[in-house]
């Protein structure tokens, strides 16, 4: 293979970003067809219970109105993979905001009308909203999310903490977050000829094809899912989403084609959220700080119609060494939307937990918090003993340690002073595993001397087409330009979702594949090429087939420095800096803005984000961009992403990790610890909002 | 949202016939919250009158060195003008410290007296509320009530008014113009908000068919210092938890004149009577300033979650009342 520094590695502009700033590029509500009708859908506006009657009169008498879909005239659905996609099928409310009708017209305007005058009665029942860490109807699952066993221990933890000449005890709380992505969830669905075409605002379209394949009980070859541009995700576009499958549904019902785009106010409920989280981790060190045990324990919230565990305590079996640990999941089943993905589920909740109570550690021993994470660095991965194909977590520490100006620091709290300002910094680790599937990919050749790659990869504003094109190019030997990269739409080679920050790692094995097996192919080739070309058809199946013999993560350090206003208690941002380790770099463009991207979302979650369930009502409070903060560019200062070189032979043909979601995981804690530095109070509740500080304050 | 019919009359008297002739009609400015609450299907008018581009968008001296600010004035380009900036910082820094950029370029002086309380139960038609609904309940009491009110509120209702630019006047001795059917009257902008006694869906002392022609700025005092100062969740683009505007000057190390607003703690913005009147002629001490704002706060009833903004708003005004002495002193 070429390794032409002209492609991989390169910051590569993104190839539809001049689509993108010039509005040219269409996203999934932007395919409107002719005679298309428009959806709206109406939410329960009870708790939980089940519905009784809906009256759809007043609504078809609404002008423009074609028709409204309820429970009692939807086309029958088999049983989705998801439960979340059994929508209009039955009666039942499980939570407050799920659709009870569908309302669709011939514009939006007058669905939206007519969704006003749906009258639907309810039967309620008693509501269970609210998760507390004594909940009765707590239980430890078999697995939390990503299919981690949900208990795991390892020696006697509890012994070998009540043993511990040093011990932190601490419990973190974390309220519900939402992803929120820009572009709301949209589909447009229409039939053809015996084929659904359904443009959707997906992570994945070949998951989203499967999905409605299984649901509309239909061969999948006759179910096409583009999702050409998608407007962000972080998760909650990861998974096929209701108003595919409704699209879908009108669209068969009524024979026009239908568009439903999602409300923001609607997304709340039922596009998932991070679960709350109850986090209790005890740690057990000698006065040297050298961890004996390390125990760290998730109380959490899923739905009623579907178990979904967030894996908090996953991290603490990756990260410290340890003889002695516990890791457990427990979880309630409420009456609350579904949870699912947020950027590195898991991770983000947990090394949150983790990371803070090494600060305090650190603080308990007088040991700098740089200093206690190298003393307990592992060998091996604690949890399974395996080796690491390469874990650079110390180098990424004291890397940045080197570039923030960490040795200058006065590690006494409370001790800085600018002004009214109170200012302090903190450090915490990061980690996200490294995650591949098996993907599809075909190359082709053409006469002219150009190139063409397909992948259904999904760019949701990562720069898919782009690094994909490097990767092809670099294997090609030729000029990124001279190949097109075809991606988004579930007619091209079969391939996984933008999510586990595992897509340029499964796309990019397929398109390396692809392009190294057309090599060969032209190499045997002689003569001018055929006017159709030349093209293969690859997939991985086989080098994801068997899990390697290794630990195989990226590791990554942030380092914090806030101010915190003593009059006000306003926590702000000053320097957020994160060094990472993440096997090879593929764009440093494309890479900085992700690794950037993670940090602001670990910010927000820190200082500004939070989803309060409304215990009489069931739904989350803040259902706007007004009322849930997203960090507003003010909120973000001076921001920094560096990476190592790191080059690990165990990963893929390109030697990268994914990057997508690692500038996330542990960023809140850096910024907790930052300010407890500059104040002096250990806050173990997010956000750190004024109302917080203000006790601790002079 | 609801079929309705627009209008764009050529004159305020034509606009204040329109008003008066349509019950449920509603003045349109920059419609920035308007608009989105006839989205929310809280406000459903059945005319709107545009009143954007009626001549109210000057901004001219009085004759007593106060300022005229014509009602479609945008509230980016009142903090931007050189006058306000200069004679009236607190109401330029109050309207920096509001919304966003895009929604400065667009929002109006009169609509942002206008503009309705962000508590989450009024916005959302789904849910009882008696500034909605008067009679169905107030939910904000016992459910998600954080950024609602501890001073003046009522069974009825907990709701704040959400402006920034009002505290600002408040404490400037502003008074709003209005024309209405049965004449021009002229009412302090203290005035012009309500508490929500047992009628919480009247925001103000407005009446039907009444439109904001103008704002009316006193002239500055002499030797008078003042400042906005405004704490929230985030950076930018976050309703005030609270907020204060301060106006003072200081003769013979005591205070002379105060003037003293809260912003985020009530269904109006928050004139400090019982400080001011304490403050006046006191000394320019911590401690004074303490026992004063303290007084003021005392008749502070916090509900289970937004205590803190009783000590955040008494940290705010303190701190505002020695910034202001420190800078009195060196002019």
């Amino acid at each position: 293979m070429s390794d032409s520094p002209r492609a991989l590695g390169a910051p590569a502009v993104r190839r539809e970003g001049r689509d993108k700033v010039t509005g040219t590029a269409r996203y999934a509500a932007e395919h409107t067809a002719p005679g298309c009708l428009y959806g709206w859908i109406v939410p329960a506006t009870v708790p939980t219970g089940r519905v009784t009657a809906i009256r759809t009169a007043g609504a078809l008498a609404v002008p423009g109105v074609h028709t409204v879909l309820t429970h009692d005239n939807a086309p029958r659905l088999k049983e989705p993979d998801d439960p979340i996609l059994a929508v209009l099928q039955d009666d039942r409310v499980p939570h407050r905001g799920w659709p009870v009708a569908l309302v669709l017209a011939e514009s939006l305007e007058s669905a939206r009308a007519g969704a006003d005058a749906v009258y639907v009665e309810y039967a309620t029942t008693e509501h269970d909203v609210v998760l507390t860490g004594d909940h009765p109807g707590l239980y430890t699952p078999k697995e939390a999310n990503g299919g981690h066993p949900a208990l795991r221990e390892r020696g006697d933890a509890m012994s070998a903490f009540d043993a511990a000449p040093v011990r932190i005890d601490a419990t973190y709380t974390l309220r519900g977050l939402h992803n929120h992505p820009m572009e709301p969830h949209a589909s447009t669905a229409r039939w053809a000829d015996g084929h659904l075409t359904v443009h959707d605002s997906s992570q994945g379209s070949t998951a989203v094809r499967n999905s409605l394949a299984t649901a509309l009980g239909l061969d999948r070859d006759r179910i096409t899912v583009i999702s050409e541009h998608v407007g962000g995700g972080f998760g909650s576009k990861g998974t096929p989403r209701p108003q595919a499958v409704l699209a879908a549904m009108a669209a068969r019902h009524t024979g026009h084609p239908v568009q439903l785009a999602l409300p923001r106010r609607y997304m709340a409920a039922i596009v998932g959220h991070r679960a709350p989280t109850l986090q209790r981790v005890r740690l057990g060190a000698d006065r040297d700080g050298v961890l004996s045990s390390v125990s760290h324990e998730i109380v959490t919230h899923t739905s009623r119609i579907k178990e979904f565990v967030e894996q908090a305590a996953v991290p603490a079996r990756v990260m410290y060494a340890s003889p002695h640990s516990r890791t457990e999941h427990r979880v309630a089943a409420l009456d609350v939307p579904s949870p699912s993905w947020m950027r590195a589920p898991g991770e983000a909740s947990g090394m949150y937990a983790l990371e803070s109570a090494m600060d305090e550690l650190a603080c308990a021993l007088g040991i700098d918090p740089v200093e206690l994470r190298l003393r307990n660095e592992p060998r091996t991965e604690p949890d399974s003993g395996l080796p690491f194909s390469s874990r650079n977590l110390t180098a990424c520490l004291s890397e940045g340690a080197r570039r923030f100006g960490w040795s200058d620091r006065d590690p006494r709290p409370a001790a800085r002073q600018e002004g009214p300002r109170l200012l302090g910094t903190g450090v915490a680790s990061a980690t996200y595993p490294v995650l591949v599937s098996k993907a599809a990919a075909s190359a082709q050749a053409a006469p002219d001397g150009s190139y063409r790659v397909g992948v259904n990869a999904t760019d949701i504003g990562t720069g898919a087409r782009t690094v994909l094109a490097q990767i092809a190019a670099s294997v090609l030997d030729t000029p990124p330009d001279n190949v097109t990269i075809d991606i988004g739409s579930s007619d091209l080679p079969t391939a996984p979702v933008a999510g586990g920050s595992s897509g340029t790692a499964s796309w990019g094995s397929a398109v390396h594949k692809a392009a190294t097996t057309l090599v060969r192919r032209l190499a045997e080739h002689s003569g001018p090429l055929p006017p159709e070309g030349i093209g293969v058809t690859v997939d991985t199946g086989e080098e994801t087939a068997q899990e390697p013999p290794y630990a195989r993560h990226a590791f990554g350090a942030h380092f914090a420095e806030v101010a915190v206003d003593s009059l006000t208690g306003e926590v702000r941002v000053r320097r957020l800096l994160g060094v990472y380790a993440a096997g090879r770099i593929l764009n440093s463009r494309t890479a900085r803005s992700q690794f950037i991207g993670g940090m602001v979302m670990g910010l927000g979650m820190a200082l500004t984000e939070g989803s309060t369930m409304d215990p009489a009502f069931g739904d989350f409070t803040e259902s706007d961009l007004a009322s849930y903060h997203v960090p507003s560019c003010a909120d973000v200062p001076d921001i920094q992403a560096h990476w190592l070189d790191e080059d690990d032979p165990h990963l893929n043909p390109m030697g990268s990790k994914g990057i997508g979601e690692i500038g996330t995981v542990g960023t809140a804690a850096a910024i907790g610890n930052a300010v407890r530095h500059a104040t002096g109070a250990r806050l173990r509740e997010l956000s750190l909002t004024p109302d917080k500080l203000l006790p601790y304050l002079p | 949202m609801k079929p309705f019919a627009y209008l764009r009359p050529a004159t305020v008297s034509e606009a204040v016939r329109a008003g008066a002739g349509h019950p449920g009609s509603r003045f349109l400015g920059g419609g920035t919250n308007l608009v989105d609450l006839m989205k929310l299907g809280v406000e459903t008018p059945g005319l709107l009158i545009d009143v954007s581009r009626l001549p109210l968008d000057g901004m001219t001296r009085t004759d007593d060195g106060g300022l005229r600010i014509g009602a479609t004035v945008r509230n980016s380009d009142l903090a931007a003008h050189p006058e306000v900036r200069n004679h009236w910082p607190a109401l330029s820094q109050a309207l920096l410290a509001g919304a966003s950029g895009q929604l400065r370029n667009t929002a109006t002086t009169g609509g942002n007296l206008l503009q309705r309380t962000r508590c989450p139960y009024f916005q959302d038609v789904s849910k009882p509320c008696n500034k909605r609904i008067p009679g169905s309940g107030c939910p904000a009491r016992e459910g998600t009530h954080r950024d609602l009110a501890v001073l003046g509120h009522s069974q009825d209702c907990v709701a704040t008014n959400p402006s920034d630019m009002a505290v600002a006047l408040a404490a400037l001795d502003a008074t709003v113009q209005l024309h209405g059917p049965e004449g021009v009257r002229t009412v302090q902008v203290t005035d012009f908000h309500r508490l929500p006694a047992d009628n919480p869906d009247q925001d103000t002392v407005i009446r039907p068919g009444e439109l904001i022609t103008e704002v009316v700025l006193p002239p500055p005092s002499a030797g008078a210092v003042s400042l906005y100062r405004k704490a929230r969740d985030r950076a930018s683009y976050a309703f005030a938890l609270a907020s204060v505007a301060a106006v003072l000057s200081v003769r013979d190390g005591r205070v002379d004149r105060i003037s003293l607003a809260f912003g985020g703690l009530a269904h109006r913005p928050w004139r400090a009577r019982v400080a001011e009147d304490l403050l006046r002629g006191a000394s320019t001490t911590g401690d004074a300033f303490a026992r004063a704002v303290d007084a003021e706060l005392a008749a502070a009833r916090p509900l289970r979650d937004n205590g803190f903004k009783v000590d955040l708003a008494r940290r705010l005004a303190i701190g505002a009342l020695v910034e202001l002495t420190t800078r009195a002193a060196s002019t």
